[in-house]
């Protein structure tokens, strides 16, 4: 699957990992939801790391889609309102 | 895709597929979506440059207030070595607000140097990919037939396009972010303009006003804090010291 990270460009990484970032993402919905703005911090930057051990750059002369786009790294809880709502980033 | 970027791409698809769809000739919709890709790449270059002047600003804005420090510092200590506390107490005031904005404005231009570089790496990652659709365009219209062309012309665009959404997005926060420091500047401004950083040879008849306000601005206890200390440190040195300056060299 391809990932990309807001500001950052697009990362390749096993399909497996959809599932985990898929349960993480629903997490974090829920952690927004709740208003548990420690929660929710903690949960992306699990997102994060996903990306950063099992990705791969993606070369800038590839042209792909992406089939997940996280937001940018230093999303605001502010602006997680707006991201992780509903099904969230993943939908399931 | 829900995401903010996702919407945001959304968007500059659907305007590529209405594009292709209304389109009878693929070269010239790939032409088209090359020219805008380049008409972004000049935008974001002006963004670049917005980013660098609100930056220049703060950081002229932030070496002035440094230079007051210094000299509201030594103005403080000129005025307690003549016995004039009430003095040394409005300059330690100014002196405090002063480092007070100046944290303020170096941990802004931080802020704004790391945006600096982001979008000067999304720009050149646009770049590279707006070359590559240059490239692509003409293997198209070289060895495709018009349906076929079609479905390469949207991967390749659809590729560009989610670059582009994502660099819009990346800008977007960028002006956000220099709107909110330009207001912080201004504020900065006006205290400036209300002599509120002077040195203390430049008091006038409306300087009550100002250091009421000060006073009433910068915490007691770390200005009682600094007065002792220089006190100390005074009484420990001895010697002669200089004459309070008098003019207004700076005003």
């Amino acid at each position: 699957m391809i990932v990309r990270i807001s500001g950052e460009g697009q990362f390749k990484l096993p399909d497996e990992d959809a599932d985990r970032l898929n349960e993480l993402d629903n997490r974090a919905v829920s952690a927004v939801e709740q208003g548990d703005e420690t929660g929710f911090k903690e949960l992306w930057s699990q997102m994060l790391e996903i990306v950063a051990s099992d990705g791969n750059a993606i070369s800038a002369d590839e042209l792909v889609e992406s089939d997940v786009i996280l937001p940018p790294r230093d999303i605001s809880f502010d602006e997680a309102k707006g991201e992780f709502s509903g099904d969230g980033l993943i939908p399931d | 895709m829900p995401g903010l970027a996702g919407r945001m791409s959304t968007v500059v698809k659907a305007k590529i597929s209405r594009m292709l769809d209304k389109s009878e000739d693929p070269g010239e919709t790939l032409d088209y979506g090359y020219q805008k890709q380049t008409e972004l790449l000049q935008n974001v270059k002006k963004g670049i440059a917005d980013v660098v002047t609100s930056k220049k600003r703060l950081q002229m804005q932030s070496s002035k207030l440094e230079q007051q420090v210094v000299k509201l510092d030594t103005q403080a200590r000129q005025a307690l070595s003549q016995g004039r506390e009430d003095l040394a107490r409005t300059a330690l005031e100014r002196k405090t607000l002063a480092q007070t904005e100046l944290q303020s404005l170096d941990q802004q231009v931080k802020e704004l140097e790391a945006q600096q570089e982001q979008l000067v790496a999304n720009e050149q990652r646009l770049r590279q990919k707006i070359e590559q659709f240059r490239t692509k365009k003409e293997v198209i219209k070289a060895q495709y037939s018009a349906a076929e062309a079609q479905v390469r012309i949207s991967e390749a665009a659809n590729g560009v396009g989610e670059e582009m959404a994502d660099l819009g997005l990346a800008m977007q926060r960028a002006e956000d972010k220099t709107e909110t420091m330009r207001a912080r500047a201004s504020a900065v401004e006006e205290l400036e303009q209300a002599g509120a950083f002077d040195d203390i040879t430049a008091l006038g008849s409306g300087g009550d006003d100002i250091d009421r306000q000060l006073s009433e601005l910068t915490s007691g206890a770390q200005v009682d804090d600094e007065l002792e200390k220089m006190k100390a440190e005074l009484g420990s040195g001895g010697g002669d010291s200089p004459a309070l300056e008098q003019g207004k060299e700076n005003a």
